[in-house]
């Protein structure tokens, strides 16, 4: 009985390395086909549109959602100690640093990660991959790696903007709501965040992600069953491997970035 | 190989995985400028035979020869290669959904040439004119039929007038009108353009009709005959006149294998 359980465990185990192996040997395929991607820059340029300005409303809407209840919940808690002052601060290193990043890539694996395994799931399952090779068309540097730099260059920047917004919401409910001292606002910001440590990090950790919400969204296209049910499969496992795998990352990350005061 | 001809197919034998021999120690040839018909029952391999000869897939053993040059897996390069000398007709089309039918035939044009736009736009009027449907140009695929998309995607496969044309089932799902035009283009255009040209298919009599010569594949994966349309028409083999008569008794079995229908009903036990 124990043994059955142990043989199990090591199945598993050898599935999930095996996996992994295939996993990395197709992101190292798509990395490799990058360059003569990048030498069709309309097709890279469309990607960018397609992953990164259709996600525009999303970002906006949610970065300022976040900017506007950060304010208020940062407020409540500071007031209490006398640190209202210190609101703009906390709530600057606590976007560029962590929100921005995290959630524009929680929210760009449902939104540009599903978008991406279904369109290639589909184009699997219409023999559109297969008809590209057999025309001696490698779908990987016409398909994948395209969309691969579009998720990589629009990551970082969706960002960027999350957090933008985010401060801009922060503003409006701190400052024209609440009526902390607007310049106190901006000063505390201008003084203690530093454009390297803190924003660099944060842009940093958003390519990262980039990368790994974009890799996971083509893997699991690519490699989706070509049936409904594969493609919905594959969709739901674009957004739920990508979740978990930014979620670890960033705290690596935060860890190997922010471990010293 | 013999001299005339463009593929040989040498002892392969094929499966997907380990289970299940898809084809059978098969040795096939086909002649150049000829229209040649694999036919066979569904799942015994036909389509399994064309991804084969484009190098979709390796044989288990033995070899597919094209042109004198054994096609190699794992090899991109030469397979690539080889791919831009065949155009390959899918059977639902495989048409991208996200161009127009006129971006679908430039496609291969626009990958594979440095043609300037002017040319192009002229070829592809010809491609879609000769499948009947330069007045279609501009239309998105989500408006065309499913019979006119076999022909957009014809008109895609002989952009580059390909030395060989494969087809898969091309009459699969087609009203009878459409069925006899998508035949007699099948061989127009292998005549006109001087192609070869491969045709899988369960529709014998449509095949019979434009083929010089024909495979019969059985369910195991194996050649039961081959021969001219006539020859196979006069042939006494049971599986042959089995399948050429679409007669319900003979050597091939209708019911997939199983238990006996008492016993999964649990009666008479």
């Amino acid at each position: 009985m124990s043994m059955n359980w142990i043989a199990t465990l090591g199945r598993v185990a050898l599935q999930w390395l095996h996996s992994l192996g295939h996993a990395a040997f197709f992101f190292v395929d798509v990395l490799r086909r990058c360059p003569a991607a990048l030498r069709r820059f309309s097709l890279v340029v469309a990607q960018v549109h397609a992953i990164g300005n259709l996600s525009l409303v999303i970002i906006v809407a949610s970065g300022l959602a976040v900017g506007f209840v950060l304010a208020l919940q940062m407020y409540y808690a500071l007031v209490k100690y006398g640190a209202a002052e210190s609101l703009g601060l906390i709530v600057n290193l606590a976007l560029v640093r962590e929100l921005g990043p995290v959630v524009t890539a929680l929210l760009f694996a449902g939104r540009a990660g599903t978008s991406l395994t279904a369109e290639i799931g589909l184009m699997k399952a219409g023999e559109q991959l297969a008809a590209m090779e057999m025309m001696a068309i490698d779908p990987k540097v016409r398909v994948l790696a395209p969309r691969f730099i579009g998720g990589i260059v629009s990551m970082p920047i969706l960002a960027a903007l999350f957090s933008a917004i985010g401060i801009l919401g922060a503003y409006v409910v701190a400052v024209l709501l609440i009526g902390v001292d607007s310049g106190n606002f901006w000063s505390i910001m201008q003084n203690s965040v530093d454009v390297w440590r803190d924003v660099g990090n944060g842009i940093v950790k958003s390519a990262v992600f980039g990368v790994i919400c974009t890799a996971v969204a083509l893997y699991q296209g690519y490699e989706t069953k070509a049936t409904p049910e594969g493609v919905a499969y594959a969709t739901t496992r674009t957004v739920v491997v990508s979740s978990l795998a930014v979620l670890g990352m960033d705290f690596i990350l935060t860890a190997l970035m922010f471990s010293t005061p | 190989m013999k001299p005339d001809s463009l593929i040989e197919i040498d002892h392969v034998v094929f499966g997907y995985d380990r289970s299940r021999t898809i084809l059978n120690d098969v040795s096939l040839a086909f002649a150049r400028g000829k229209v040649t018909a694999i036919l066979g029952g569904s799942g015994c391999g036909k389509t399994t035979l064309l991804r084969l000869i484009g190098g979709v897939h390796a044989p288990n053993s033995g070899r597919v020869v094209f042109d004198g040059e054994v096609v190699d897996t794992a090899d991109q390069q030469a397979l690539f290669r080889l791919r831009r000398r065949l155009g390959m007709l899918f059977q639902f089309g495989a048409l991208f959904t996200d161009l127009t039918v006129f971006e679908n035939v430039a496609f291969p044009l626009r990958e594979h040439t440095d043609l300037p736009e002017a040319l192009i736009r002229d070829i592809v009027l010809m491609k879609l004119n000769a499948v009947g449907l330069r007045g279609a140009a501009p239309l998105r695929i989500s408006e065309v039929s499913g019979g006119m998309a076999r022909r957009i995607a014809l008109a895609r496969a002989i952009a580059l007038d390909p030395e060989l044309i494969m087809y898969d089932e091309p009459f699969a799902g087609l009203d009878p009108i459409s069925m006899g035009v998508a035949a007699n283009l099948i061989r127009k255009l292998n005549d006109s353009t001087n192609a070869t040209s491969l045709i899988v298919s369960h529709d014998v009599q449509e095949c019979f009709l434009i083929c010089d010569y024909a495979y019969l594949l059985s369910s195991q994966g194996r050649v039961v005959a081959h021969g001219t349309p006539d020859a196979l028409n006069a042939s006494e083999h049971p599986e042959v006149r089995q399948f050429i008569r679409g007669e319900p008794d003979g050597p091939v079995r209708f019911h997939y294998p199983a238990a006996p229908l008492a016993q999964d009903l649990g009666i008479g036990a």
